[in-house]
C-alpha cells in the first residue's frame, strides 16, 4: 500500500520527532551536566568545566571536613534501611489482606493505604512534627524512620498488590489439596511468586526515603541531619562543590543498583505497567 | 464465584500504623488550625480570617495553584510526542527508553534542583550558549525567576507524567490508528481524534501526581525561585521553623492540603467528564 506523505503528516513527524528528541535531551542532560561538573577545578559551578580534576571528591571524602556530610549520609541510610524493612513488612501484609477481594471495603482500604502518595507531604511533615513535639518526644531518628515508613508505604503495597491480583487461585488450592498449611502454602508458593514485586516495591521505597525531603525537612534537627536537608542548606548558603561530588556518588549508585534491580526484579517492565 | 472477604488481621498493622502516625498527626494539624494563639490554649477561627483575609495570602495560593497547573502544561507538551515515540519503538529500545526515564525520577529531587542551578546560572550551559550565539549581550536572568522553575520543575515532574501516559497508551489497539488513516485522516487529526481522547485516562493519571508534586516541590521552589518568589510550601516552612507560628503555619497546610486536593477533584471530573463526551 503506498501511503502519499501529504504536508501536513509530514509536519506532525517534525514536530513530534523534534519535541520527543528535546524531550529526551531534557529528561537526561541535567544528570550528565551534574555528573561532569562534579568533576570541575573551579570553586564555581561555570559549566563547562575549565578543567577535570577529582579535587571535590578528594574534598568529600576528608574525614575531618565533610564529617557533617558522613553523618547526614549515615543517617539517611539508616533511617531509609529501617523504614524500608518496616513498610516492607507492614504492606505486604497489608497487599496479601486485600489481593483477591473485589469487595468495596478492599478499594476502600487501597485507596487510604494509596493516599500518602498524594496528599501534600509537606503538610504531613509539619503534621508529624508537631505531634511528636506535643507529645512531648524529642527529635530522634526513630520519628524519621515513623514518618518515612508511611510515606513510603504506599510504594510497597502498590507493587505487592499488582503481583498478588495476579497470583492463579488454582496453585493455592491446590497446594492446600495436597495438604499444606496456610503457612506453607505462603511460604513455598506465594512468597516466591510475589517477591519480584516486593523486592521492587522495596527498592523504591528505599530511593524515595533516602531523597525524602518533607518529612525530614521537619523532623530532622542538628543532631538527626539527614542528606538531602543537608545538601540544599549547602546549596542554600554558599554554593559549595561538593554537592556536586555528593550527587555524583549518588546517581552512580542509582545506575549501579537500577541495573541490579532490572536484572533481579524486571524492574523496567514493572514501572513501565 | 465468590470474592475473597478482606482479611483485617493482615491488615490491620498497616492500618493501625496509620491511624497512629498518618491520620492522627493529620487531625492534630487540623486542630491546632482552629486554635487563636500560639500557645494553644484558645480556640477560634481567626488564624483562618487572618489568612484569607489578607491578599497577599490569598496571592500565594494562586501562585501555588498557577505553577502546578504551569507544570502541568509543560510536562503535557512533551509527554505525549515521547510516549507516541515510545509506544512505535521496538522493546530493545523501549527498554532504555524506560532506563532515561526511570534515570531522572530515581535520581534526589535535590540533585535535579542543583543541576537547574548549574543550566541557569549566570554562569551556566544557557547563558554560555546564549552568548557565544550573540542572542543578548549580557547574561540572561534566569534563576529566581517562575520562568526558570517551570523550566526545571518540567524536567524533575516530567517522568511522573510519562509512565502513566505509556503505560494507558501501550494498552491501546494499534488497529485503531491504522483504521483511521485509512479512512483518510492525516496524523494530525489521527492524533488529536484517536490518541488523545483514548489516552485521556492515563493522562490525568500523571497530570494529578505532576500537579501535587509541583504544589508542594519546597525545594526546587526555594533554591531556584529565590525568596522573591513565594509559594505555599515556603509560607509553611518560614511559619513553622523561623516565625514559629504553629496554628498559622497549620492553616497553611490545611490549605495547601485543599488546594491539592481541589486540583486533584478538577482532574478526576474532568476525566468523568471526557468519558462521557
Amino acid at each position: 500500500m503506498s501511503q502519499r506523505r501529504t504536508f501536513a503528516d509530514q509536519s506532525f513527524s517534525l514536530v513530534f520527532g523534534g519535541l520527543t528528541l528535546l524531550g529526551l535531551l531534557i529528561l537526561v542532560g541535567p544528570v550528565f551536566i551534574v555528573l561532569i561538573t562534579s568533576f570541575t577545578t573551579s570553586a564555581s559551578l561555570k559549566f563547562p568545566p575549565p578543567e577535570l580534576s577529582l579535587r571535590w571528591y578528594q574534598a568529600l571524602f576528608d574525614t575531618t571536613r565533610s564529617a557533617h556530610i558522613h553523618r547526614a549520609a549515615g543517617n539517611s541510610l539508616w533511617v531509609a534501611g529501617m523504614a524500608t524493612l518496616g513498610a516492607s513488612i507492614l504492606a505486604v501484609l497489608a497487599a496479601l489482606a486485600i489481593g483477591r477481594s473485589r469487595r468495596p471495603a478492599a478499594r476502600a482500604l487501597e485507596a487510604s493505604f494509596l493516599s500518602p502518595l498524594i496528599l501534600p507531604s509537606l503538610a504531613y511533615g509539619l503534621a508529624t512534627l508537631m505531634f511528636f513535639s506535643l507529645l512531648g518526644l524529642r527529635p530522634s531518628l526513630t520519628h524519621l524512620i515513623g514518618g518515612h515508613l508511611v510515606v513510603i508505604a504506599p510504594f510497597v503495597f502498590r507493587t505487592t498488590l499488582a503481583t498478588v491480583t495476579q497470583l492463579e487461585p488454582a496453585l493455592l488450592e491446590s497446594s492446600a489439596s495436597l495438604g499444606a498449611g496456610r503457612f506453607m502454602t505462603f511460604r513455598r508458593i506465594t512468597l516466591p511468586l510475589i517477591a519480584p514485586g516486593i523486592f521492587a516495591g522495596a527498592f523504591l521505597a528505599f530511593v524515595a526515603s533516602m531523597d525524602n525531603v518533607p518529612v525530614s525537612l521537619f523532623l530532622s534537627s542538628a543532631r538527626t541531619d539527614m542528606l538531602p536537608i543537608r545538601m540544599w542548606g549547602m546549596m542554600e548558603s554558599t554554593l559549595d562543590v561538593r554537592v556536586a561530588a555528593v550527587s555524583g556518588v549518588l546517581i552512580l549508585a542509582i545506575m549501579v543498583l537500577m541495573f541490579l534491580m532490572d536484572r533481579l526484579t524486571g524492574l523496567t517492565r514493572r514501572m513501565s505497567l | 464465584m465468590r470474592a475473597a472477604a478482606v482479611d483485617w488481621r493482615l491488615a490491620a498493622p498497616l492500618g493501625i500504623v496509620y491511624l497512629a502516625l498518618f491520620a492522627a498527626p493529620l487531625l492534630l494539624l487540623l486542630g491546632i488550625s482552629l486554635h487563636v494563639d500560639q500557645d494553644l490554649q484558645q480556640w477560634g477561627l481567626d488564624n483562618w480570617t487572618k489568612f484569607w483575609g489578607d491578599a497577599f495570602y490569598r496571592g500565594v495560593v494562586w501562585d501555588t495553584l498557577r505553577l502546578g497547573v504551569a507544570a502541568v502544561l509543560a510536562t503535557s507538551l512533551f509527554a505525549w510526542p515521547l510516549a507516541v515515540f515510545f509506544c512505535n519503538a521496538s522493546p530493545r529500545t523501549q527498554k532504555i527508553l524506560i532506563f532515561i526515564i526511570l534515570l531522572p525520577l530515581l535520581t534526589s529531587v535535590v540533585i535535579r534542583t542543583f543541576a537547574w542551578i548549574v543550566i541557569l546560572a549566570r554562569e551556566g550551559l544557557v547563558n554560555q550558549v546564549v552568548l557565544s550565539l550573540g542572542l543578548s549581550a549580557t547574561p540572561l536572568r534566569l534563576l529566581q525567576t517562575e520562568t526558570g522553575l517551570i523550566l526545571a520543575l518540567m524536567q524533575i515532574e516530567m517522568p511522573l507524567m510519562l509512565l502513566p501516559l505509556i503505560s494507558v497508551m501501550r494498552g491501546l489497539d494499534p488497529n485503531l490508528l491504522d483504521a483511521s488513516r485509512a479512512l483518510g485522516a492525516g496524523m494530525w487529526r489521527g492524533f488529536f481524534r484517536v490518541i488523545l481522547p483514548l489516552s485521556l485516562p492515563g493522562w490525568i493519571a500523571g497530570a494529578t501526581l505532576v500537579f501535587a508534586s509541583a504544589c508542594t516541590a519546597f525545594i526546587s521552589q526555594s533554591v531556584i525561585g529565590g525568596a522573591r518568589l513565594v509559594y505555599l510550601p515556603s509560607l509553611i516552612w518560614q511559619q513553622a521553623m523561623v516565625v514559629y507560628d504553629w496554628p498559622f503555619a497549620a492553616v497553611c497546610s490545611v490549605t495547601l492540603l485543599l488546594t491539592v486536593l481541589a486540583g486533584i477533584m478538577m482532574l478526576n471530573w474532568l476525566g468523568r467528564y471526557a468519558r462521557t463526551d
